[in-house]
């Protein structure tokens, strides 16, 4: 029995972070019923990676939307309206990422959808959140880890400000979603009624950020340094960090100095021998580092080390991490079958529950593939 | 405001970041946490500094981590110690650790000991590389695992090398995942008394984040990962995607149709670009000629220009600079807590917003087991 058996979610959010949200719930168990526009669907199955489709919709959209049902309404239409009320009158959870007055327009905010259902629990993602100047701006990822002071702790000191180049602010905006929304569904079995619930890309991607911000504020400050060369992280000592090999690249992490130098057969010079210095002198440390290193193959540096219990590892390529037996052992990854019977290769959900993995074959639905048997099952006609 | 999880108790026997970040989101959203910490060291983070900043004798990390949180100090090796501790889980709704494989057992609170003790907890699990594989006795650093990965290929420009992201996302996102599976057995032990087992491994949850790029890699027959030459944002997207120098700072751009950019930047040289195609297809040389036109003005005459056409861009900002937007401190995300001894600090807020409230907490981190007698007290132990 999976946990959140029993539970509807009405998903009427777009793009990456609400469904994203809504795909970790229903791998956990709860159904999940994309509420799209008639036709074209949601916005998100135009936008695609490499011009990767699947069907008549993004890859994209195939990956975040598997396990899910599609009911398609006009909600400007007010026959529409009213079944997805009807809808609304039976379901646990809604999520939505309309820009701020969009719902209140359409008549689906939630001071009107609590009085259908009193016991909903109610998601918002936004890019701001509601409040503020920004509030009516377009929230997008890539805008929002710019914004945020993120894209200064990555790369090289030199370096342009560089985002992740994935969609960090999403997927954690959507994790902070999902757990503030099974939180209220845990207080409604005590108080009976349910709640709003709401996160934005800014919130959440400064939330990631909270052990270096947490440092920053109580510490006169300073901006964060990135390294000069091969940075990891702009707060952590040398050698931390990134560096050439004769073959390949090698990354060093928690490691002591003076046991690497020893463990390579380098004599430290003694300007580094303090573990004080590790951190002011972190350029000039992992510029010593780096001619030792281009020396030998990575393999080699891997040989000395893993047996002394250091934290240093290979560094990969999807073709060679996706294809090692290590990765293998997880069966991270399924496959997925569309009802015209495509087949896409996809991961499934990262939690395991009672020491089961959670393995979910159904794809991402066509919009309003499920109009007919929803209608028929909430007797919405 | 009535915080969610009130009234549940979580013992937490985890350290460093991964699962104390869950536990401090479980705390924030109104469970009490109390740590279980080794004689003499404690968490291991509490020495563990970044960039040598000390506050009241301890890491800037621990208290970002461990704030609204208690501390039991308890040596599981002695057998009156460890009573005293099963005691605490007797009465407790989940139990959360990070060991590494085998450690458990040795300190008495493997699964099936503690669902001896209380059949319904919730039992929460980390690791680095799950219990299976070549992989599972390897330290789980964020690093080790960005770099095994593939993570590290996706950030900055082709030609830099492996680029990882200079914070310990993985660890927060494996956290986050493990909030996630804790809350689902939560609802399922509120709801029918069953609570369970939730493990989460942070190289699995580094696969799900980087779902759509592992999900095209088997799309596309296995084609590597190749970032843009320059402005990279991310690896599978076309132009315009990406962050560029403007004449006095940076500008961030997300999608856009690069014929109507060149029109609003009167950028002659882009409108070519007709086909869709070519915008990923010839990315490098769209973000060249982009990149040196962007370098003639300065952000906020190009922001004036492109806000109004409703087009995806940011001013990329550092944190002083956004700390002081009227649009950030209408957010709150900053909040003050307090020590015991009376030391105070700044750090940020839980990202979470439950009917119109922020989630805060004024309760600083413990010293190392400042709660030990009066919980002995407490729990009669």
């Amino acid at each position: 029995m999976l946990p959140l058996e029993g539970i509807t979610v009405l998903e009427f959010a777009q793009f990456m972070a609400g469904p994203s949200a809504g795909l970790k719930m229903a791998d956990l168990g709860a159904r999940v019923i994309k509420i799209e526009r008639p036709g074209s669907g949601e916005a998100g199955r135009q936008i695609a990676i490499k011009n990767l489709f699947i069907d008549e919709s993004s890859m994209v959209f195939h990956t975040a939307n598997r396990n899910k049902e599609s009911y398609a309404a006009n909600l400007k239409d007010p026959a529409d309206l009213e079944k997805v009320k009807k809808l609304i009158a039976r379901a646990d959870v809604m999520t939505h990422n309309f820009r701020p007055g969009v719902m209140e327009k359409i008549g689906l905010d939630f001071e009107v959808v609590k009085t259908i259902n009193p016991q909903l629990i109610y998601g918002v993602v936004s890019g701001y959140s509601s409040k503020g100047p920004w509030a009516k701006k377009p929230g997008q990822d890539l805008l929002i880890q710019s914004l945020s002071g993120f894209n200064y702790l990555n790369g090289n000191a030199n370096d342009n400000p560089t985002p992740s180049g994935l969609a960090t602010s999403d997927i954690f905006t959507g994790a902070h979603l999902v757990q503030g929304v099974i939180a209220a569904l845990i207080q409604r079995c005590k108080t009976g009624v349910g709640s709003k619930v709401e996160v934005s890309l800014l919130e959440s991607t400064i939330d990631i950020q909270f052990e270096l911000i947490t440092t920053y504020l109580n510490d006169g400050e300073k901006s964060p340094q990135r390294a000069k060369k091969g940075n990891a992280h702009a707060y952590l000592d040398a050698p931390y960090g990134i560096y050439k090999t004769k073959d390949n690249y090698i990354a060093i992490a928690l490691v002591p100095l003076t046991s690497l130098t020893k463990a390579m057969n380098i004599s430290l010079p003694s300007e580094f021998s303090s573990k004080e210095t590790w951190f002011p002198k972190r350029d000039q440390i992992m510029e010593f580092l780096s001619p030792y290193f281009e020396k030998e193959s990575t393999q080699y540096w891997l040989d000395i080390f893993e047996p002394l219990d250091f934290c240093c590892s290979d560094i990969y390529s999807y073709k060679q991490f996706l294809n090692h037996e290590g990765c293998k052992a997880l069966q991270m990854i399924q496959e997925v079958e569309t009802s015209d019977g495509i087949k896409m290769k996809t991961t499934r959900c990262p939690i395991r529950i009672d020491g089961e993995r959670i393995f979910k074959r159904k794809s991402a639905p066509k919009p309003g593939e499920n109009n007919a048997s929803i209608e028929k099952e909430f007797n919405l006609n | 405001m009535n915080k969610p999880l009130e009234g549940i108790l979580v013992i937490d026997f985890s350290q460093y970041l991964s699962a104390p970040s869950a536990s401090l989101r479980l705390a924030d959203l109104g469970a009490r946490v109390i740590k279980i910490e080794q004689p003499n060291t404690g968490d291991l983070t509490r020495g563990l500094f970044f960039s040598n900043v000390v506050m009241n004798e301890e890491s800037s990390m621990f208290h970002a981590i461990n704030r609204n949180k208690q501390s039991y100090q308890a040596n599981m090796k002695s057998a009156v110690e460890r009573e005293k501790v099963y005691h605490l889980i007797q009465k407790a709704d989940v139990l959360i650790h990070n060991f590494r494989p085998g450690v458990v057992e040795k300190l008495g609170i493997e699964y099936k000991k503690v669902k001896e003790l209380n059949p319904e907890i919730v039992y929460a699990e980390l690791s680095g590389y799950g219990k299976e594989g070549v992989w599972k006795n390897k330290a789980g650093l964020d690093l080790l695992i960005q770099s095994l990965s593939g993570l590290t290929q996706l950030n900055g420009n082709e030609g830099a090398g492996p680029v990882p992201i200079g914070l310990a996302v993985v660890d927060i996102l494996s956290g986050a995942h493990l909030a996630q599976g804790i809350l689902a057995c939560l609802y399922r032990k509120i709801t029918k008394g069953k609570g369970g087992r939730v493990e989460v491994s942070m190289l699995e949850s580094a696969i799900e984040y980087q779902f759509e790029s592992v999900t095209a890699f088997f799309r596309d027959g296995g084609e590597p990962t190749i970032r843009a030459k320059s402005n990279s944002a991310h690896a599978y997207l076309g132009a315009p995607y990406g962050v560029y120098k403007t004449k006095n700072g940076y500008i961030a751009l997300a999608m856009g149709q690069i014929p109507f950019l060149g029109e609003l930047l009167a950028c002659q040289a882009l409108l070519k670009y007709t086909e869709v195609e070519s915008w990923f297809t010839q990315r490098d040389e769209i973000k060249d000629i982009l990149g040196d036109h962007l370098l003639t003005k300065p952000t906020e005459d190009w922001l004036a220009v492109l806000e109004p056409a409703d087009i995806w861009c940011a001013e990329v900002m550092d944190w002083k600079t956004l700390f002081d937007t009227e649009a950030f401190k209408i957010l709150q995300l900053i909040q003050e807590v307090k020590m015991s001894d009376g030391y105070s600090s700044k750090t940020t807020r839980c990202p979470i917003e439950i009917n119109d409230s922020y989630l805060l907490s004024e309760m600083g981190s413990p010293k190392l087991g400042e709660h030990t007698e009066s919980i002995s007290n407490e729990f009669a132990l």
